[in-house]
């Protein structure tokens, strides 16, 4: 893609149906590396598909997925994509809740992640300290060995975007990384997510207005499957045709 | 010291390692002692019998290891498990019934008795190297490894999990029973292999051989014990309990889920043919009827009586519910099957930890010995 | 079927015996010697003279040979004529000539003296008898008597059977003599007969004909049974035109088996895919209860046998169907209510905690009913056979059986469509909690749903109990297979479970000739486990986020 030298990923006229209802409608997106972006959308607008698509999860029927112009993600599964360096928090916060606080970080912390490696892995001191950075990052240090399935819901979010903290990856994408938290919570996270973009991009999902306008970046608005409309909050929200979509029915 | 060697030592915590060498001492020292040293007189005494018996606990302790690990851990529930044990226990039964040589019924100097019988004039080619036990050895984990590699391949590239996986692997130890059954497959059939004579050159009849049978499937058990120990302490233990909790999330983190498990269905695989191999001599025959999916099924339910997730557990369920079906089917054999049947409606219902959890929950409760909540591996 | 033949019978009853009769008496003159010559000594002579009146084809010689066997053939000692006689009290005989059938009066013993018949002679007339069993009044019996000569064919018959053949009215009956007719043919001295007889029977291609046209191919001593190459030729050709009808019956036939097979698995199944669809959990006891149906078709029976009048007994199936729906319905609604819902997010404990159910169900019926197989007996209008054509029969019961399953989906396929329950189940198997947050109570769904799955699965019982045994075990069996119905057909799917069923027991079917029935099972395990490779979510899935999750 000559005329985009900057793209980190690049999807084009990306489809995606379920039983003739079209989750994504030739969705055409940019985010360039080191970007902070904001997607808003109401419900239905294929905010969840579009990250399905990206992590591999869903197969675009039509269109393709480009991550960092030459590795086509729906032809790549999971596992591997995670790999390549994009990490991704789901709509309702998931760790592994028989595991530690720790045991979590520690599983997520980036490395080997074939199977015999795990088998022969060792905590050395390095490890330990990029951990131990993590817990003081997500503010969780005093509950390290306390077993994830004990934490509160905003504690489990926190938790989730420490993994993928420790994962180190170049584009992160978090699904509604706000939804449930108290206001207070809900404006550190702001912070902590702002923080975090400095050295990565960073795809948030939210519905959360108040929370999006904190970010301070660029938004783009989905409808019914397609871009409805892109540019910083203010423009966005001024714009007509959002302010149909979100209002006007 | 090694990393490695720093990681055996960190199998177990001072107390661990107490336990399990205080439980080595008593069944492979005591326990020959008991039956070998001991008078028949004496009170002490204890009957080759009541040993054949703990040896025969110890391969189910084995199997259930196996299960412990791809299910406890894991979160895969395979119902198929009879089948690797099986084949570890066919191919050791080939292996005797080679050793038989032309003391068979119809004396013939290569073909056992039920080829004969069924006019087969020369071995069939997967019959050719089990006459060496070395390479019986090899068959015994490669056999059933092989095909929990290709099936666990097929299944968990596919994504198939929960009870699809579940049925699905019954399927297959059906599959097996029926293909055993038939005379053509050349494994004898209905009757499978039986009428063996020795093994390694130890006749199969005499006290010390059976004694001996039963140190050494204690002592594949304590191995096995600390090799399942090593891989769930290790990292990739970690991956399994996070597979069990959250597939998608390994995923996401990079971690290939199918990998994981197969790795786990694969090694759970192997043990179980150990198992297998070790069982038939003891009891001195093997037939399709151990491809029968009630059995595989049965082996879930040692592993949810002693609490699965931990392989104490594992093993401590698989001395109880064969203590007590051993009771029962001498004592009152109707009312086994009432009880089995119970056990799996009772543990699932009630004692979704098993005994170990029960206990450890109990002790947390009691006061004064407050613990730290964590999980028991 | 039967009607049709109860038509026939009617028919030749008015119309074709006195035709019969009429025509025969023409060579009158031919009878009445051959009847004469039986007065004679010898045995031999006796026998030759038996097979002679046989060979006119006159049906007056069966009353005159029934009465030669049991002792009631004599002649007038006055003027040698023979007469049938009957018992007309002491010593008295009332007395007919078989001839003109007419009465000649009550006559004393003195007067006649018996033409006997020893043991050898009898027998001889019995075959005769069935011979001439081809111009009875009953066409039933003529066509038996037909194809009872087909059976052991002999040359001999040859003109009693042409004979018959043109004195025949009735179309049925006729096909089945020139049949035969062919078929003795094959024995003739003349090569000319013989290959008219061999192209007879090619255009016929009938497989029940096989064995006689292979007959003529046979090695015989230094030559072939049939020494004109020509005709052997033709048969050879016969034989080929043959297979191949036979090819093409049989793929009829085990499309049929298939199918039959298929309802039984549909009828197992279904009851398992509704509730996989709905509640998310396998039911290791569905099988149980497909035994608890069959053991309340045979308590049914037990009951009918023994309160109830025999004429009402075939009704005992009619009465089994709702009865073990109730039984197995309550027995699944009672495991929901008491085991299941407790468990609910943990399939795997649920398939665990149902296995033990369904050894402690085994074990009670074990208990209560014995651990051997029970017969349920089928009623009459189950039993027999119908012939589609010939070397095409199928047993009654398994087409009643593919019917039954037929109408049981699609009732259940109605209840799902036009009923509140039905929409509340689609709508759960779909998304549980938005169905949830919509209003419906999916506890209560999930327990009728389970009820009415265990209750199809106890009709299954039902039909299973008309074609095979009752045991402790019969269930067990069928949870694999019911499971890889579903599978293949697709979770939550009424369509992919029928189609699935129907293609598993045809596949099986067509396997089975091939393979054995055990490697066939196999083949169709290992088939599904590479399918879903291709298809995870089997033929019909349901697609869509929330299917996914």
């Amino acid at each position: 893609m000559p005329e985009m030298p900057d793209s980190l990923i690049y999807l084009d006229g990306v489809t995606v149906s379920f039983d003739g209802f079209k989750a994504l409608n030739a969705l055409s997106l940019i985010v360039e590396p080191g970007e902070l972006r904001a997607i808003i959308g109401p419900n239905g607008a294929g905010k969840t598909t579009m990250m399905d698509v990206i992590t591999g999860k869903t197969r675009p029927d039509e269109g393709s997925v480009l991550f960092r112009h030459t590795v086509d993600l729906s032809k790549t599964d999971e596992a591997a994509i995670a790999n390549m360096g994009i990490g991704r928090k789901f709509q309702k916060p998931t760790v592994f809740e028989s595991l530690t606080v720790f045991e979590n970080l520690e599983l997520a912390l980036a490395g080997k992640r074939r199977t015999i490696d795990s088998l022969l892995w060792a905590l050395d001191g390095g490890k330990k300290r990029r951990i131990e950075t993590v817990l003081e990052t997500i503010r969780l240090g005093d509950r390290r060995d306390e077993l994830a399935g004990a934490l509160s819901h905003g504690q489990k979010q926190w938790l989730e975007i420490g993994m993928l903290l420790a994962q180190e990856p170049d584009l992160l994408l978090l699904d509604e990384p706000v939804a449930g938290m108290t206001d207070a919570e809900t404006e550190q996270t702001a912070a902590l997510i702002k923080e975090i973009s400095v050295d990565r991009s960073v795809v948030v999902v939210e519905h959360d207005m108040e929370f999006v306008r904190n970010l301070d970046t660029r938004v783009t608005v989905l409808h019914e499957g397609s871009v409805l409309a892109e540019g910083n909050m203010d423009a966005v929200q001024n714009d007509p045709r959002v302010i149909e979509v979100y209002l006007g029915r | 010291m090694s990393p490695v060697m720093g990681r055996l030592v960190a199998l177990e915590s001072r107390r661990g390692w107490q336990v399990v060498c205080g439980l080595a001492v008593v069944f492979l020292l005591v326990v020959p002692i008991l039956n070998q040293v001991v008078p028949p007189s004496s009170p002490f005494h204890m009957p080759t019998f009541w040993v054949v018996i703990l040896g025969k606990y110890m391969c189910f302790a084995i199997l259930a290891l196996s299960l412990d690990l791809i299910w406890g851990y894991a979160g895969v529930l395979s119902l198929g498990q009879g089948a690797f044990f099986g084949l570890g226990g066919y191919a050791m039964g080939m292996y005797m019934m080679r050793q038989i040589g032309d003391r068979g019924v119809y004396g013939d100097p290569v073909l056992p008795d039920f080829m004969v019988f069924l006019n087969w004039k020369e071995l069939p080619w997967y019959w050719q190297g089990f006459d060496m036990f070395w390479f019986t050895v090899l068959m015994v984990m490669l056999v059933p490894g092989l095909l929990a590699f290709v099936f666990g391949w097929l299944a968990f590239r596919s994504r198939i999990s929960g009870v699809y996986f579940s049925i699905i692997s019954q399927a297959m130890v059906f599959a097996m029973m029926l293909a055993f059954f038939r005379n053509e497959m050349g494994f004898g059939g209905n009757n499978g292999l039986t009428d063996f004579k020795d093994l390694l050159g130890f006749n199969l009849s005499r006290d010390s051989t059976k004694v001996g049978l039963y140190v050494v499937s204690t002592a594949t058990l304590i191995l096995v014990y600390l090799t399942c120990r090593f891989v769930v302490r290790s990292k990739l233990g970690r991956v399994m309990v996070a597979i069990r909790d959250a597939e998608d999330r390994v995923r996401f983190l990079g971690y290939s889920v199918a990998w994981t498990k197969l790795f786990i269905f694969t090694l759970a695989a192997v043990i179980a043919g150990i198992a297998g191999a070790l069982y038939v001599p003891q009891v001195g025959i093997i037939n399709p009827g151990e491809f029968a999916p009630a059995k595989s099924i049965e082996v879930a339910v040692w592993v949810a009586v002693g609490g699965r997730g931990t392989l104490f557990g594992a093993i401590a369920g698989a001395f109880a519910v064969n203590g007590a079906k051993s009771f029962f089917t001498g004592a009152a054999p109707e009312i086994w099957l009432f009880f089995l049947g119970a056990l799996f409606v009772v543990v699932t219902l009630f004692l979704p930890k098993g005994i170990i959890g029960a206990l450890s929950s109990l002790r947390r409760r009691l006061p004064g010995v407050r613990q730290r909540e964590t999980k028991v591996a | 079927m039967r009607l049709f033949s109860a038509l026939l019978f009617a028919m030749s009853l008015t119309v074709a015996v006195p035709e019969v009769r009429a025509q025969s008496a023409s060579d009158g003159a031919a009878f009445a010697d051959g009847l004469a010559a039986l007065n004679t000594k010898g045995f031999d002579d006796k026998a030759a003279a038996i097979n002679a009146l046989a060979g006119l084809g006159d049906p007056r010689a069966v009353d005159v040979l029934q009465a030669m066997s049991e002792g009631l053939l004599f002649y007038r000692k006055e003027d040698g004529l023979v007469v049938v006689a009957k018992e007309a009290g002491r010593r008295q005989y009332d007395i007919t000539d078989p001839v003109s059938a007419e009465n000649l009066g009550v006559v004393s013993s003195r007067d006649l003296r018996k033409i006997s018949a020893n043991n050898r002679l009898r027998q001889l007339i019995r075959g005769v008898l069935g011979q001439f069993a081809l111009l009875d009044e009953d066409v039933d019996r003529r066509i038996a008597a037909a194809l009872d000569l087909m059976k052991s064919p002999s040359a001999e018959a040859i003109p009693l059977v042409s004979a018959a053949l043109t004195q025949e009215e009735d179309p049925a009956a006729q096909k089945v003599f020139q049949t035969t007719l062919s078929v003795l043919e094959l024995r003739a001295d003349d090569p000319a007969t013989r290959l008219q007889a061999v192209e007879q029977l090619a255009s016929f291609v009938d497989p029940t004909l096989k064995t006689h046209l292979e007959r003529l191919l046979l090695h015989n001593g230094d030559g072939f049974v049939e020494p004109d190459e020509g005709i052997r030729n033709a048969a050879a050709v016969a034989i080929e035109r043959i297979d191949r009808r036979i090819a093409y019956l049989t793929v009829i036939e085990n499309l049929v088996f298939g199918i039959s097979l298929g309802s039984v698995l549909l009828l197992a199944a279904i009851g398992l895919a509704i509730t996989f669809g709905v509640m998310g959990v396998i039911n290791m006891a569905h099988g149980e209860m497909i035994m608890i149906g069959a053991y309340s078709a045979f308590v049914v029976q037990q009951a009918f046998r023994q309160f109830l009048p025999p004429e009402l007994f075939g009704f005992y199936v009619v009465a089994a169907v709702p009865a073990a729906f109730l039984l197995a319905g309550t027995v699944g609604l009672i495991i929901e209510r008491g085991c299941i819902r407790f468990l609910y997010g943990r399939p795997l404990e649920t398939l665990l905690a149902t296995w033990g159910i369904s050894l402690i169900l085994q074990q009670a019926v074990r208990s209560l009913f014995g651990a051997n197989n029970r017969e349920v007996a089928n009623p009459a209008w189950l039993a027999g056979s119908i012939e589609i054509t010939s070397g095409l029969t199928f047993t009654v019961n398994r087409l009643y059986i593919i019917a039954f399953s037929l109408i049981v989906v699609a009732l259940l396929a109605a209840l799902m469509r036009y009923s509140r329950f039905g929409l509340n189940m689609r709508a759960v198997t779909q998304n549980r909690s938005m169905a949830a947050s919509m209003g419906i109570a999916t506890g209560r769904v999930d327990a009728l749903t389970f009820g009415l799955g265990s209750g199809i699965a106890g009709i299954g019982g039902v039909a299973l109990s008309q074609i095979s045994n009752v045991s402790p075990n019969l269930g067990q069996s069928f949870i694999v297979d019911s499971f890889m119905v579903v599978v293949f057909g697709g979770v939550g799917s009424l369509w992919g479970t029928i189609v699935g069923a129907f293609s598993l027991g045809i596949v099986n079917k067509f396997l089975e000739p091939f393979s054995g029935a055990i490697l066939g099972k196999i083949i169709v395990l290992i088939a599904i486990i590479l399918f879903i490779q291709k298809r995870p979510r089997g033929l019909f899935a349901l697609r869509g986020r929330a299917a996914e999750a």
